[in-house]
């Protein structure tokens, strides 16, 4: 598919769908030579207001996709619309703050200095740099050269860069590669802080836990592909309840008679019920009324890392 | 447009190397320029100083009548070599820096974002021809006084040829080095393959163009060829004359001169913008 042709059809055509989609992407690919599809037919909605969860291995094709999305890269094929524009359009990139992989800045100027060539180049008031500075909580060392600057000042300032627009679509893509525990901390608060403000946030990282305790939806990509999209909670699956009792038969009996039989698993000499946590009390009870010993009941909780290893684990079979 | 410029302005004032690479050229004009023909007019020439000049003809050179000549000997090759420097760093550095990028995600143009860096190169090569015309005046003018002879100043007309073709020669130069970071995205590449051409292959083919008719079509159209005939045009003296400095040379006319070096700037600029539009920025 022609990439200009079908921005222009999506342009003139379903501007009612694209109110609520802050970006959208259809088919979108990026071949880099024939060995290297980086980025294979994605199909990615995120929601306007929304912390949308990127995730997926290194060289996924995460990056890949987002300097689509900023105009960094040509697309292969496919179509994609960020703020209801094509990728890289100043119209688009006004709305629009981003710090892909690691910061870049000029390594001779200070902080703010840096920021002050920023400003100038996308037309805003000089202004806006404090605000940002502050924050990211880099006022302090806000004139200190970008050399003399920590990895996890870096990257604030790369977090401050982002927001000089003030905008209303943020994109970071691993913002916390490279930061210590309190690091990952400090910023995982600011983009939950940041996302709570009516903007749309992107958060592309493989840092699971961040994401699970952030994000409203996330995606998984893998080879290029996107291969599961949806809330965390969807992604992480029903709740269930395991259940070690004997004899098994028994215990298994009793449950599918409570539950039905397409909710009751047998696995590694284990019951595993697809109910709520809520219901251990009257499981407990019920088994044991059957005459069944029960010596471990506990709600199974999966997290979004045992998802994402599993859909990964899955992709790359698929890949093979 | 505007603020793309201004943006490059402030990273170009406040990039040490830049006024490392302004403080080479000022230095190199003045100590070959004036200081060291000035010690050699003092010590009565060197044998081997320069072919056939004579201690008179060195003192001339020296004195404000030839300030324009003597001020523009120095640019064909040398000063150059730094515009050159200047380009390349003022393009390819956005490539080792991964600045590009942080750049391109504001709002800005990639047409802009050229135009600004062109400009800015431009800018910068401008304010540094005047500088030196302006010091070397000055040394002129000492050694009038300190040697008794009248300042007959070159007439502004003259004054101001001198400058635009200083301005056209070392902005040719650094175009070609804009090109060649945005080409190659490395400074290091685009530096060393730049001096490369500028100093020695189009020498080589100046070489042979004597005895191949093909290779003397070729270096007419060459920048090199064209930036040494633009300032010998305007009286700096070829290698083979008293005086004379390397790349300066009398191949063609000065007009044919000025027009191939400014379709080699309105040439360079929209290749640079083209190889800029098309990149993927990584």
């Amino acid at each position: 598919m022609d990439v200009r042709r079908s921005r222009q059809g999506r342009l003139g055509g379903d501007a009612s769908e694209m109110n609520d989609q802050a970006i959208q992407t259809k088919d979108l690919t990026k071949v880099y030579s024939q060995e290297t599809r980086a980025v294979d037919r994605l199909n990615l909605s995120v929601r306007r207001g929304e912390v949308y969860g990127f995730l997926g291995a290194n060289g996924a094709g995460k990056t890949t996709t987002l300097r689509m999305l900023l105009g960094l890269v040509r697309a292969t094929s496919g179509m994609a619309t960020v703020m209801g524009r094509s990728p890289g359009e100043p119209d688009s990139l006004r709305r629009v703050g981003a710090m892909v992989e690691e910061p870049a800045f000029y390594p001779y100027l200070s902080g703010r200095n840096n920021l002050r060539v920023l400003v100038r180049v996308a037309g805003l008031p000089e202004s806006r740099i404090e605000p940002s500075l502050e924050v990211v909580d880099l006022l302090e060392r806000a004139d200190s050269r970008y050399t003399t600057y920590s990895q996890g000042m870096r990257q604030r300032l790369g977090i401050a860069a982002a927001l000089l627009k003030d905008p209303d679509l943020l994109i970071l893509d691993e913002p916390t590669n490279g930061l210590d525990p309190g690091g990952v901390a400090e910023i995982r608060s600011l983009i939950r802080r940041l996302g709570s403000e009516d903007r749309t946030v992107l958060l592309s990282s493989h840092m699971l836990g961040e994401v699970q305790q952030i994000c409203d939806r996330v995606g998984v990509v893998a080879h290029g592909r996107m291969i599961a999209e949806g809330s965390v909670e969807e992604l992480r699956g029903r709740e269930a309840i395991l259940v070690r009792a004997q004899p098994l038969a028994a215990a298994r009996a009793k449950a599918e008679r409570l539950f039905g039989a397409a909710r009751v698993e047998v696995s590694d000499g284990t019951l595993r019920l697809q109910t709520a946590g809520r219901d251990a009390p009257r499981i407990t009870r019920e088994l044991v009324l059957a005459g069944v010993a029960v010596s471990e009941i506990r709600p199974l909780e999966r997290t979004l890392e045992d998802v994402f290893l599993e859909l990964t684990e899955e992709g790359a079979n698929d890949g093979r | 447009m505007g603020g793309s410029y201004r943006a490059e302005l402030m990273k170009l004032i406040k990039r040490p190397a830049m006024w490392i690479l302004a403080g080479v050229l000022f230095t190199l004009s003045q100590v070959f320029g004036y200081l060291i023909p000035y010690v050699a007019y003092r010590g009565g020439g060197g044998s081997g100083f320069a072919a056939g000049e004579t201690t008179a003809q060195l003192l001339a050179d020296i004195l404000p009548a030839r300030l324009v000549p003597n001020t523009l000997g120095g640019f064909p090759m040398f000063a150059g070599a730094i515009a050159l420097i200047v380009g390349a760093l003022v393009t390819a550095s956005e490539y080792g820096w991964h600045t590009l990028k942080t750049i391109l995600t504001q709002r800005a143009r990639r047409l802009s974002v050229m135009i600004g860096k062109l400009g800015v190169i431009a800018t910068a090569l401008l304010v540094l021809v005047v500088a030196v015309f302006a010091a070397n005046a000055f040394w002129s003018w000492v050694v009038a006084v300190v040697e008794g002879r009248p300042a007959v100043w070159p007439s502004a007309l003259d004054l101001a040829q001198g400058i635009g073709a200083g301005w056209l020669v070392l902005t040719t130069w650094g175009f070609v080095g804009a090109v060649l970071g945005v080409a190659f995205r490395s400074t290091s590449l685009a530096v060393g393959l730049g001096l490369v051409w500028a100093l020695a292959i189009e020498t080589v083919i100046r070489g042979f163009a004597g005895v191949l008719g093909s290779l003397d079509a070729l270096q007419r159209g060459l920048p090199g060829t064209n930036a040494g005939s633009l300032v010998a045009s305007l009286g700096a003296p070829t290698l083979d004359q008293p005086g004379g400095t390397p790349g300066v040379t009398a191949v063609v006319t000065g007009t044919h001169a000025v027009v191939v070096l400014t379709t080699y700037l309105a040439g360079l600029a929209l290749v640079a913008f083209l190889a800029l539009q098309r990149q993927d920025v990584r």
